[in-house]
């Protein structure tokens, strides 16, 4: 019964949404005020019944309705409560389902907030980003349904694949599809400034606050997925350049570059036709990187024949908004004059330069994603592009990013003198100069790839903390600094971050070391500085899985520090076995220990990593995340959120 | 992510692949020698396992991955330098195996896509900076009406 009105609900959805793509647009284009205050309610309407809907799913997820086909194929009774839960969005439909959801949140949200814009444009954001719920509750209905029943429901389900039974799995696609479909609300924006043919100021700082939200998301939701990939594929990859991943990475990228031309947009009111570009491309990347996961096209071309209607059906979502947009952006962007006038010397030419590496970056991502489809199709080459393509071919631009990045991000607006910001960042570039060779001369002929990343992310903390402390005035005080608007905050932590990240990417990869051996029970080795001894192995029983879990003692100097517990997992129902490494998070390293298989002679494979600053790759993921809602926080957006009038002029100069 | 994804798209044969890859190098595979050891684990993180989803021989534990593996330490150990390693798996298993593509053929596109871009756009960029810089600042202008008022203000005094 719920089940069906969960579905009914999903129906119901999906017309107000027709309607809510019509009504308000034909309002917005006659001046009829009633017509385009039907955006409004609807809205609202619209993701109240798809939140119902999805309510629905839940429950049928936790009460195991194993009439539900999508319930039979991913869960067992057996299951966690917590993953019952998750594994409403563990799979295809559910997913997809979720997808929505989001996107219905999204445009309630804008209805909500948008009290400040003008009556046409909220329409006509209203209306585009209806259009777009449109056509995935099609998607949904006709080819991915989730409520559809079986005839014969089977005693038990099939279980969700033990992989995904993991807290960090569990979380991380609604932080990635928080963000992901978050940038439907700047193409929304996008495309109704379009229609409505006007770009100011005002549109600069509608937009802002959103992809700062959306790119937060994102950054979180990525950082999650790279987390699990650390703890639990079991040799504590973090990034594998993967279809998948880059999918996500690339509407981040554009994310990134929005958030920074809408700043020029906000302040100088150039950049714009730029900027509307980015918003419909971060938006089309996303729709890519929905299609590519879910056609499975870049998995294999056979996963996607086997099951082309729902790869055919998203790639014409693609088209239709992607091209449409496009489209209307090529007949519409000569009408977009820019006003402000800055020298090439200037915050705005360093934010140019932002956003050139950030979007050419994306699209070196996007080639080599693409590459091995276009070669197979056009060429008849079979060939991979994997992870050695890209750090070649991509690090590079992350480098001159880091590199340029405190120096642009202190020059002055409108006209900057090189020199003069030169100077307040001289501390800061010698204070790296000096850490990155102070490592070079303690590291033992190894890459230099430690020490570079070691004066990026000290030049890039240095100089955002160099950045702050200028904004307090000649002979800054801490109270002032307390004081700065959070923007300022958040765009210093989130640099920062940034830095981190780097930080960590480049120590792991530097330096880290392992070491696979066979141990017998009660064996003492050493691996670096540790002393580690395979105490015990036993067979433990977990609610749906068999496990073979060994008691490491890791010992430091004679002292015993940790006692981990690596496991092996065996998942019965989905006959799967999985790694659950164990690991001592410490500030500086990792201590990674995953247990094997046992030998034929006895004893057992163990594998001992230690990870240099693993932890500061996620550490500085969250506060770039932090940073963003730092920003997003801030007086100006609740003020302009809260603003019954909102016109142009109400810009601050600065 | 890789997850989330893959578990919808692969067959379960590619999904075990997964989830078994903590395996990777077993300690009877490894060469006494650390010098050719750590060669050929550099050979093996550029060669793709045939049967995974995007992951190197270094990293997965399908058992056709362990043969390669076996296969570029016999080469070492035969002698090969490490580009002649490489061809002859190449030879073999064809270009598909490489997880860094060759830049033969169409290939120097792939890997000049990148920098053409950035001079392309840094092209464009440079324009556009140059037009701004030189521009009269609009915004600094005022409006017919805005200079009606004004001759009017500075009439009244």
């Amino acid at each position: 019964m719920i089940t069906e009105l969960g579905h009914f609900a999903l129906i119901l959805a999906f017309l107000v949404a027709i309607v809510q793509m019509i009504v308000p647009l034909v309002g917005a284009h006659k001046r009829w005020p009633g017509w385009m205050a039907v955006a409004e309610p609807a809205a609202t309407t619209q993701f109240l019944l798809t939140a119902g809907s999805f309510a629905a799913l839940v429950h049928a997820f936790v009460t195991s309705d194993f009439s539900l086909s999508v319930v039979t194929q991913n869960s067992h009774s057996a299951k966690p409560l917590l993953y019952k839960i998750t594994g409403t969005w563990g799979n295809h439909e559910g997913s997809m389902l979720l997808w929505v959801l989001i996107l219905t949140l999204f445009g309630a949200m804008a209805a909500w907030f948008g009290g400040g814009l003008p009556p046409s444009l909220r329409a006509r954001v209203l209306a585009v980003q209806s259009a777009v719920s449109v056509a995935f509750f099609a998607f949904i209905l006709f080819t991915s349904n989730p409520f559809s029943r079986l005839a014969v429901p089977p005693f038990d389900g099939q279980d969700l694949n033990p992989l995904l039974q993991d807290p960090g799995l569990a979380f991380h696609p609604p932080f990635l599809y928080l963000g992901y479909v978050g940038l439907s609300i700047c193409f929304s924006f996008a495309v109704a400034a379009l229609i409505e043919g006007r770009v100011d100021a005002a549109w600069g700082r509608w937009v802002r606050p959103w992809t700062l939200a959306s790119w937060a998301f994102l950054t979180i939701g990525i950082g999650l997925g790279s987390w699990w990939a650390y703890y639990e594929l079991g040799w504590g990859g973090f990034w594998f350049w993967d279809p998948v991943e880059n999918a996500s990475f690339m509407p981040w990228l554009f994310a990134a570059a929005l958030l920074h031309s809408a700043i020029v947009v906000e302040k100088r009111e150039a950049l714009k036709a730029w900027t509307i570009l980015l918003a419909i491309l971060a938006f089309g990347f996303s729709l890519i990187g929905t299609f590519i996961v879910r056609s499975g096209l870049l998995t294999s071309v056979h996963a996607f024949a086997n099951d082309p209607e729902r790869g055919v059906f998203i790639l014409a979502i693609l088209v239709v908004f992607t091209g449409g947009a496009l489209t209307l952006f090529a007949a519409r962007a000569g009408a977009m004059q820019a006003k402000g006038v800055f020298g090439v010397v200037s915050r705005e030419s360093a934010l140019v330069a932002n956003n050139i590496l950030l979007a050419v970056s994306s699209f070196v991502v996007f080639v080599g994603t693409m590459w091995p489809l276009l070669a197979e199709m056009f060429l008849d080459r079979k060939l991979s592009v994997g992870p050695p393509f890209f750090n070649l071919a991509f690090t590079p631009f992350m480098l001159v990013l880091g590199l340029i990045l405190p120096l642009g991000s202190m020059l002055a607006w409108k006209r900057g003198r090189v020199a003069k910001t030169a100077r307040t960042l001289a501390p800061a570039f010698v204070l790296a100069l000096a850490l990155a060779g102070l490592v070079w001369a303690m590291q033992t002929g190894r890459s230099m790839m430690g020490p570079i990343g070691v004066f990026l992310g000290a030049w890039l903390v240095a100089g955002a903390a160099t950045d702050l402390w200028s904004k307090t005035g000649r002979g800054g005080s801490v109270r002032r600094l307390v004081r700065l608007p959070r923007a300022d905050w958040g765009k210093a932590i989130a640099h920062g971050g940034l830095g981190i990240t780097m930080l960590g990417v480049a120590g792991l990869t530097a330096w880290e070391s392992e070491d696979i051996r066979v141990a017998q029970i009660g064996e003492r080795f050493e691996v670096g500085a540790f002393e580690l001894e395979l105490a015990d192995v036993s067979r433990v029983e977990g609610p749906n899985y068999l496990s073979t879990m060994a008691e490491v003692v890791v010992r430091q100097d004679g002292e015993e520090i940790v006692t981990l517990y690596p496991e092996k997992r065996n998942y019965p129902v989905a006959q799967m076995p999985t790694t659950e490494a164990a690991i001592d998070y410490r500030a500086l390293r990792d201590l990674y220990v995953v247990i094997g298989d046992a030998q034929e002679g006895g004893g057992w494979v163990v594998r001992t990593y230690i990870k240099p600053l693993a932890n500061w790759i996620w550490a500085g993921c969250l506060l770039m995340a932090l940073g963003g809602g730092l920003s997003l926080s801030d007086r100006r957006f609740r003020v302009a959120a809260g603003a019954k009038r909102a016109t142009p002029d109400a810009v601050p100069a600065e | 992510m890789i997850a989330a994804v893959r578990s919808f798209a692969l067959s379960g044969v590619l999904a075990l692949c997964l989830a078994a890859s903590a395996g990777a190098v077993q300690p009877d595979e490894v060469l006494d020698d650390p010098a050719l050891e750590s060669r050929a684990r550099e050979i093996s993180e550029g060669l793709r396992c045939l049967v995974c989803q995007n992951e190197s021989i270094d990293e997965s534990n399908a058992s056709l991955a362990s043969d390669l593996r076996l296969l570029v330490r016999e080469r070492l150990v035969a002698g090969d330098s490490d580009d002649e390693v490489v061809d002859f798996i190449v030879d073999r298993y064809g270009e598909f195996v490489l997880l860094r593509p060759t830049t033969g053929g169409w290939n120097w596109l792939l890997w000049a896509a990148g920098p053409l871009m950035l001079v392309i756009a840094g092209g464009v960029g440079a324009g556009y900076l140059r037009g701004r810089s030189t521009a009269r600042d609009e915004a600094a202008d005022l409006s017919p009406e805005e200079q009606a008022r004004l001759s009017e203000i500075l009439k009244e005094r």
